[in-house]
């Protein structure tokens, strides 16, 4: 598992170096609170004119399994689950993997995305704590643009 | 008249019709409505009771209670129990899909003339007898579900009655059911209650096979899923009378949670030609749906009245 995530997280670093893609950074903020739990994090794209979204990384409890398994709570990304996430199954080749630590992670965009206008969502809920929808509007390829959560979720870019 | 006794009781906590005159309503509050994979369950309060969803004066009886699997075969409840203002029960989400759970009665009811005296069919006219019961007692639940709510399932009876006011409701003019009518009885008047009380929900992606419209009665036919509702857009949802669109029904949306408010902010909508409301939610929450229409297209005898009941309970999420 850890060596999992460690790969994961040194794909994402070494991904911006390539600068060829366009990558998202998602930071999920440190919290001081008394029981902290990683947040459930999706990150999709609907296209600004409307049509189907894509989910790009969906971060969860992956190995919880038996009566109560992690994925119970993926209806918990309300709005991700209603926008595409419920039929999708998981665990998702390219797409899921477990809940992150605070700090900051890359994400680049697929290379086989149309080019055009999209709208950004990044929505992170954490177990007894809060909930949290971001979205920026993007261009498709080489834009860039921020926006910033208020509690949940800290800085989301867009860049090259 | 001894042995109508029993039959007497079973109709007097069997009826359900819709008092308009009391605000008593018959709730359905379901723990969730959307859930992720086929190993959850979803726990249903059920009550009657003034505000939404505040149990404080009778609890539903669940007997009555059906559930509906997502491939529309029938499903059951478990751990159903009794509380003294409320129900509760649970269904296991064991199937992908949108599962319909509730009550659905109908009742048939009416009035004739006997040697210049008025009779009444399945009702006692005046207060519940029997006095203050008890919840199951003659003047409990059963008979305040009739009594109470847009719906009143609770109606079932489900073998609860014990019947300590037998000889009270026999010396009404009561007879049981319309079978029950003596020869010689003049202007019988008889009408029908068909009452349906409901809530959805999806494990999964939704599915429309619990929605689709059986042609008969006043049916809820919603154009947005109801569990795919959000706060920020409206929802549009019509409502058909034997299969056809209902024009000009009033339909009443309220929110739970009076009694953080001033008032009960509840929403009045009226289906257009289509028979259809277009719903701005105020807020997020949950919302108890209800709409009633009636017509003299009763099946119990050639234009017999039809009072119409439909109710639903609604979760409304925010963005």
């Amino acid at each position: 598992m850890r060596s999992t995530s460690l790969l994961l997280l040194g794909g994402a670093i070494v991904a911006p170096a390539s600068a060829s893609a366009d990558t998202v950074t998602v930071t999920i903020p440190r919290l001081n609170v008394a029981e902290y739990h990683r947040p459930y994090v999706a990150v999709w794209l609907e296209p600004a004119g409307g049509g189907a979204p894509r989910t790009l990384a969906v971060w969860y409890d992956v190995k919880k399994g038996g009566n109560e398994p992690g994925t119970k709570w993926l209806s918990d990304l309300r709005a991700w689950w209603r926008k595409g996430g419920r039929s999708m199954a998981m665990p998702a080749d390219g797409i899921s993997g477990a809940t992150r630590a605070p700090g900051q992670y890359s994400i680049p965009l697929p290379r086989d995305l149309r080019a055009g206008n999209y709208i950004l969502n990044v929505e992170a809920a954490r177990e007894t704590g809060g909930r949290e929808l971001v979205t920026l509007p993007i261009t498709v390829p080489n834009g860039s643009g921020k926006a910033t959560g208020r509690n949940e979720l800290g800085l989301v870019t867009l860049s090259r | 008249m001894k042995s109508l006794a029993p039959r007497l009781l079973a109709a007097v906590a069997l009826l359900a019709i819709p008092a308009t005159a009391s605000a008593h309503r018959a709730w359905l509050l379901p723990s969730v409505t959307t859930v992720s994979g086929t190993n959850n369950w979803v726990t249903v309060d059920a009550a009657i009771s003034n505000d939404l969803f505040d149990p404080d004066h009778f609890p539903m009886q669940t007997g009555g209670i059906k559930v509906t699997r997502p491939d529309g075969t029938p499903g059951e409840i478990q751990n159903a129990a009794q509380g003294r203002y409320r129900s509760t029960f649970d269904v296991q989400l064991d199937k992908e899909g949108t599962w319909k759970i509730g009550t659905s009665t109908s009742t048939v009811g009416g009035s004739f003339k006997l040697n210049g005296e008025d009779w009444t069919i399945g009702r006692r006219r005046g207060p519940p007898s029997g006095g203050p019961g008890g919840p199951g007692g003659p003047g409990g639940p059963g008979g305040q579900a009739g009594a109470g709510g847009a719906a009143g399932p609770g109606a079932r009876g489900e073998g609860q009655t014990p019947p300590p006011a037998a000889a009270n409701a026999a010396q009404a003019h009561v007879v049981a059911t319309v079978a029950d009518i003596p020869a010689g009885a003049t202007d019988i008047k008889l009408s029908e209650t068909i009452s349906r009380n409901e809530f959805f929900v999806t494990a999964g992606v939704p599915n429309d096979t619990v929605l689709r419209p059986t042609g008969k009665g006043l049916e809820f036919d919603p154009q947005t899923h109801p569990d795919d509702l959000v706060a920020d857009e409206p929802a549009r949802f019509r409502f058909l009378v034997d299969g056809k669109p209902a024009a000009g029904l009033r339909v009443t949306l309220v929110p739970g949670g009076k009694r953080f408010r001033d008032s009960e902010s509840a929403l009045d909508l009226t289906t257009g030609a289509d028979g259809m409301i277009e719903v701005k939610w105020p807020l997020p929450g949950i919302y108890w749906l209800n709409v009633t229409a009636s017509d003299a297209n009763g099946s119990v005898a050639k234009g017999a009245e039809r009072r119409m009941s439909y109710t639903a309970t609604l979760e409304v999420p925010a963005p």
